[in-house]
């Protein structure tokens, strides 16, 4: 930017139409109005043509009747459900995908991420392999490997297999028992929140003392203890009711219990294999961006190599990993979209069905995309929040 | 990039969008396909005996057929047809953002699509229902024993809500998986993951035909559990263009019901009878009514062939798909098939 102090130095002011400064701006507000009036002639012209071509606009259909079925669904649904509720149905099963998805991706690929630096020949080997080929596959090819692998390998529906505990495994998918919901169950889950509160005090605690006397206090089975511990303590008080829903034997297969399908095996195993060969990647490179410096300092001190990893280098290294992080954990959640391919009911799934039967293109697509702005967003500040916490801080 | 799926339908959206921006008028799709010379056709993916393409790229098919008389009768050259795969989700927003003219792709005609998604249907080229398919070692007689089963169907069409009603009204508490493709539809039920597939009962023959590892181990159940008219339509801009598509179907059902044949078209110009004189243009303006040349009718028959043959040669007995003329046989004999006079 100019200066001031120079411009009032610079002799004759140019004219305002060669004034850069001045030029600049008629240029912004030349190219807002040119936006702007592409923007107000697409949508009259859609909304004349619209008209003209009878075709309804609104979202009033999302409370008319859906008539279809959702293959699985986290929450009660049936064929009588209004559009809004199938809306939501999918948006559920999006955000059960991305969950378990970012979870599991970033677990597998911080392992591999690890085991390239790894000083077994072999290991090193092995994960650079696995990087190099799997993020050099198309993610469709992924998904339609994976699918077609687990519905022509699993055993028939009638011949499923039982891996004991009432545990069956077919082309239907895994099928288990699950606890009949009782209100104890629902306490039990309202606890859990105060397991983890009683988690987080109990490790500001020990590390206090640490400061105080030096002592180290062990951390991971007390603070386990405490988070499943207050829930357990609340369902046992409930009166610990135990009763499961064991899947049953019908005509094709098996009813009742939970089920794990294969459409959400495929999807998640796709997309899991695929993003952990670019988190693996994040990974080695932030481990690499800590100086060796760090780590020979730590063995200096007589850290062992599992402590000088977790004390010294990640919480360097996650400084570096956490933004490109963000982008791989928002690229699952929007390639968790190519469900549709395998069959598996995410929102777009429904909203393509919605969007034929009743022809709500624009709505249905605008709703969509409403939708994975908001979640990715929704992701970006709580990954960007936790970057500006682990940041470096000067002290 | 990977989410090709969500661009697709942004890509959709946008097309929509700037499709329905062009100004509509009467007569612009005739118009437009007459100064562009050819017929941009909407068709089916792949559906042997209904629009599938060789390997050279050459389109077959009942539905094809449908709009090579439609390009021989504006162009008098059944060739002048370009052709546009549409699935069963893009396919509408393919016809009215323009991107084809006519859409001729197994689509059932219902009220909703024909009075909300600004789209015609033209007529009826084949009658369907939609039926199941299993497989034979399943042991299932009948659809109402598909209690709790898994059934494949493909999003985006009557399908999937006539699978609903069907499973509703019966309480057969049927486990959807729903897929956006017809190939990944067809891997998955015959991969052994869902107990039934469903589609209309002409599209089940087509698929156990060409798809099937072993046809003789699938069994298409009896009943059929819905009305399934299948129809081409057109967008709602252009009324003559709605006529001429809706007059080149009656031509050819008339032909047929007057035993009018590829073959012996020729002769037939100078039979004695004034209603197959008048439709073959030797005798008063039909095709300019139209809008098109005289031998409009005369060029379509004898380049594609009356209703009969297209049937016969697509879908028939002789065929893979081994269909009956049932419903599809002209009135006189019995079926549905009946053209309005061309007078
Ligand atoms: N007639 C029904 C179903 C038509 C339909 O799309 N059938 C499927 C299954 S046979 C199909 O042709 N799919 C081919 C594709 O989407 O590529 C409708 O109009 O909704």
């Amino acid at each position: 930017m100019a200066d001031q102090d120079r411009t009032i130095h610079v002799p004759p002011r140019p004219s305002p139409w060669n004034d850069p400064k001045i030029r600049a701006i008629i240029y912004q507000i030349v190219l807002i109005a040119g936006v702007v009036a592409l923007g107000v002639f697409l949508v009259s012209n859609t909304l004349t043509n619209l008209q003209q071509r009878q075709i309804r606009t609104g979202y009033g259909f999302l409370d008319q009747e859906a008539g279809f079925f959702i293959g699985e669904t986290l929450i009660p649904y049936e064929a009588a459900s209004s559009y809004g509720r199938a809306f939501l149905v999918g948006l559920l099963n999006t955000l059960k995908v991305s969950v378990i998805g970012v979870v599991l991706a970033t677990i597998l690929g911080t392992i591999i991420g690890i085991a390239r630096l790894s000083q077994n020949w072999i290991v090193r080997r092995l994960s650079s392999a696995y990087v190099e080929t799997l993020r050099n596959i198309p993610l469709l090819l992924h998904l339609f490997f994976w699918y077609a692998a687990l519905t022509n390998l699993l055993p028939d529906t009638e011949r499923a297999a039982n891996l004991g505990l009432n545990i069956f495994l077919s082309k239907e998918g895994l099928r288990y028992p699950w606890p009949e919901v009782e209100p104890a169950h629902i306490w039990a889950l309202t606890a859990l929140p105060f397991g983890i509160a009683g988690a987080v005090a109990f490790s500001k605690w020990a590390h206090a003392r640490q400061m105080k006397t030096g002592r180290q206090i062990p951390l991971l089975w007390p603070s386990l203890a405490i988070i499943l511990g207050v829930p357990l303590v609340v369902w046992l008080v409930g009166g610990a009711p135990a009763q499961f829903e064991i899947p049953e034997k019908t005509n094709f297969g098996h009813d009742g219990g939970a089920a794990v399908t294969p459409e959400f095996m495929a999807l998640i195993l796709g997309l899991v294999t695929y993003t952990a060969s670019f988190i693996a990647e994040i990974v080695r490179a932030g481990i690499l961006a800590v100086s060796w410096g760090q780590s020979e300092a730590a063995g200096a001190l007589g850290l062992r190599r599992g402590p000088t990893l977790r004390l010294v280098v990640l919480p360097q290294a996650l400084r570096v990993i956490i933004p490109p992080m963000t982008s791989q954990f928002l690229n699952l959640t929007k390639n968790s979209s190519l469900a549709v391919a395998i069959g598996y009911p995410d929102l777009v799934s429904v909203a393509n069905t919605t969007l034929n039967q009743t022809g709500q293109a624009i709505e249905c697509i605008s709703l969509i995309m409403a939708v994975y702005l908001t979640v990715s967003l929704s992701i970006a500040g709580a990954m960007n929040w936790y970057n500006r916490r682990i940041a470096l801080v000067e002290r | 990039m990977m989410f090709r799926h969500l661009v697709g339908a942004a890509v959709a959206a946008v097309f929509a969008v700037v499709g329905l921006s062009g100004a509509a008028q009467a007569g612009a799709t005739l118009d437009a396909i007459k100064k562009k010379g050819f017929i941009q056709c909407g068709v089916n993916t792949g559906l042997a005996g209904f629009s599938v393409a060789d390997s050279q790229g050459a389109w077959t098919g009942l539905d094809v057929d449908i709009c090579k008389a439609i390009a021989a009768a504006v162009f008098g050259d059944a060739n002048a047809v370009k052709y546009t795969p549409t699935n069963a989700q893009q396919r509408f927003t393919a016809l009215t953002s323009g991107e084809v003219d006519i859409l001729s792709r197994n689509t059932t005609w219902t009220l909703t699509r024909d009075a909300s998604l600004g789209m015609m249907f033209t007529g009826v080229t084949y009658y369907d229902g939609q039926g199941f398919m299993v497989p034979k070692s399943a042991k299932i007689k009948s659809a109402k024993e598909l209690k709790g089963a898994t059934v494949c169907v493909q999003t985006g069409t009557t399908t999937e809500l006539n699978l609903a009603d069907f499973a509703r009204a019966n309480k057969l508490n049927i486990k959807p998986v729903v897929f956006e493709s017809l190939e990944e539809s067809k891997v998955a039920f015959f991969g052994g993951r869902c107990k039934a597939y469903t589609t209309d009962a002409s599209g089940l023959a087509s698929i156990r035909s060409k798809d099937a590892p072993n046809p003789d181990d699938y069994l298409i159940l009896p009943e059929l559990i819905s009305k399934e008219p299948l129809g081409p339509a057109v967008r709602r801009d252009d009324v003559e263009w709605f006529t001429l598509v809706k007059w080149v179907l009656y031509a050819l059902g008339e032909a047929e019901e007057s035993g009018i044949t590829s073959a012996n078209v020729n002769e037939m110009k100078s039979s004695a009878d004034p209603n197959i004189q008048r439709l073959l243009g030797a005798l008063g303006d039909m095709g300019q009514k139209l809008g098109v040349d005289n031998a409009w009718a005369f060029n379509a028959i004898k380049q594609v062939g009356n209703y009969g043959e297209i049937f016969e040669r697509n879908v028939g007995q002789k065929t893979p798909l081994h269909l009956a003329r049932g419903l599809n046989a002209t009135w006189k004999n019995g079926g549905l098939m009946y053209a309005m006079p061309v007078r």
